[in-house]
């Protein structure tokens, strides 16, 4: 499994991207693989208020669903349309699966948050 | 937790693997959509070991299973199989006709049954089986002892005919024979639970491993597959057939959940019986499938609502259909919303989401 050192990740497995004041977002790949085939992604709309941890929208894959957490706080500048094609997330969840860009609010809260390393060991890889 | 004799197997090839009934199962190997499509498009095999098998014997064994299941086991013919169902009667804080299981019943001799359960309720469907015991019956948990694979798809009798001297297009629907396969003594009955054409195979468990990779290799130019619980609950949604701790349970009637066909009220006495009466007179909710309009599932446990919000049922399975690439699902819902048609909504995380009741199966096969 492939998790690229320039992102940072949650405990609940949301990567994040920093591109100036906006943050990208997604599920990381272990995330994808321990759904199974995912049918439907479920994003909150453009314009959404978020806190850190909120949730932005749902995944559903066959077998179950899971929440997705925000790792900082901010508003939805742009969703990722594309996902209509939901498996994209399965094949590719760091480039074409992301999933939202949050407008940061303030500073982001990316202390909190782990490196590909903490990242693996908390996956047990 | 217990394994099946193909647990190695099953870790080897790279499968998932989750708790089901008591024992480590393979979910999936490759992913569900892929092993689902497999099995509509080709074959698949799927490891049902942790299923139980009970043997019933003796002169009463016609008797005693009239009793306590709910289809007429005197049309059976010697080497037919039935669908059926066990339901409680006078049994403390359960509802009589409540179901303690879903089986099938396979006709060996006059005197000669075997049942195959689920594998959670097995140890419960025993206990309730010995409580009904009367005089000449045998009856003998052959669980631990016996392997069961199920080969499903339209090249299923292909991939089993290559390995075995027994004439398989001579095997009607629900019909069943003993021969020799992969080598191996067998019974070998056409029965599944996908709504393809296909198989399933019982054997001793010391055979596992050569019957799987003969399997195997007969099916390669197939491009046979292993299948996961996963694709089974896909398949055998896409059918409408029930699945206990779903559709069925101590709490539901079959009458209600659409098995009346194998509730044979003119039978004779049997478990339950009073109670199917009552709720085929007079029934409250019926067991319906639905279709939803939007993408998001509905999942087990969720509410069913009419347009003004007033809630009218509850889902008791909800999947992404592989074939029909639509949500699909069942629920108990209120009789005058049990005709297909029917316009429902569906508590998903908050929102009411449009579903159409529908006829079942949602596939239709030719």
């Amino acid at each position: 499994m492939n998790f690229p050192s320039e992102l940072k990740y949650t405990k609940d497995h949301e990567w994040m991207r920093l591109e100036g004041d906006m943050a990208v977002i997604g599920i990381t790949d272990y995330a994808q693989s321990e759904l199974g085939d995912i049918v439907f992604v479920d994003l909150k709309a453009v314009g959404t208020k978020l806190n850190q941890h909120d949730i932005f929208g749902t995944v559903e894959a066959v077998k179950t669903v899971s929440d997705l957490f925000s790792p900082v706080s901010g508003v939805i500048a742009e969703v990722n349309t594309a996902l209509s094609e939901a498996s994209t997330v399965n094949q590719d969840p760091y480039q074409n699966g992301w999933m939202v860009k949050i407008k940061l609010s303030g500073s982001a809260e990316t202390d909190a948050l782990m490196d590909d390393a903490a990242y693996k060991t908390l996956i047990g890889q | 937790m217990k394994h099946t004799p193909f647990y190695q197997i099953h870790k080897s090839a790279g499968a998932k693997l989750i708790d089901f009934g008591g024992f480590e199962m393979p979910v999936q190997y490759e992913g569900i959509i892929a092993e689902h499509k497999a099995v509509r498009n080709s074959v698949g095999v799927f490891d049902v070991s942790h299923m139980g098998e009970i043997e019933v014997k003796g002169t009463n064994a016609l008797a005693f299973l009239q009793r306590i299941t709910t289809n007429d086991v005197s049309k059976l013919a010697q080497g037919q199989a039935q669908y059926t169902a066990m339901l409680y009667q006078n049994q403390k804080d359960i509802m009589d006709g409540g179901v303690v299981d879903d089986l099938i019943v396979y006709k060996i001799a006059d005197d000669d049954y075997f049942l195959i359960v689920n594998a959670s309720n097995k140890d419960k469907d025993f206990a309730w089986m010995q409580r009904n015991q009367i005089f000449n019956l045998t009856l003998t948990d052959r669980s631990d002892d016996l392997s069961l694979l199920a080969v499903q798809g339209p090249n299923a009798e292909r991939t089993l005919q290559k390995i075995t001297d027994v004439d398989l297009s001579k095997i009607e629907y629900y019909h069943f024979t003993r021969g020799v396969l992969a080598g191996v003594e067998m019974m070998i009955s056409r029965t599944g639970y996908t709504g393809e054409p296909g198989f399933e195979i019982c054997f001793e468990n010391g055979h596992a491993e050569k019957v799987w990779n003969a399997l195997f290799e007969s099916g390669k130019e197939f491009d046979i597959k292993p299948i996961g619980l996963g694709a089974r609950d896909t398949l055998r949604t896409e059918m409408g057939y029930s699945l206990y701790g779903h559709e069925i349970d101590e709490t539901t009637n079959p009458v209600e959940a659409g098995l009346g066909w194998i509730t044979k009220l003119d039978k004779g006495a049997f478990n339950g019986k009073e109670a199917c009466e009552k709720v085929k007179a007079n029934p409250a909710r019926k067991l319906v499938g639905f279709v939803l309009k939007n993408k998001s599932i509905a999942r087990q446990g969720f509410e069913m609502m009419d347009e003004a919000g007033n809630k009218i049922g509850v889902v008791c399975s909800g999947t992404m259909s592989p074939s029909l690439e639509k949500p699909i699902g069942t629920g108990y819902v209120l009789l005058p919303f049990a005709k297909a048609g029917s316009k429902v909504f569906i508590n998903i995380r908050g929102k009411a989401e449009e579903a159409e009741v529908v006829k079942t199966p949602f596939l239709k096969k030719s």
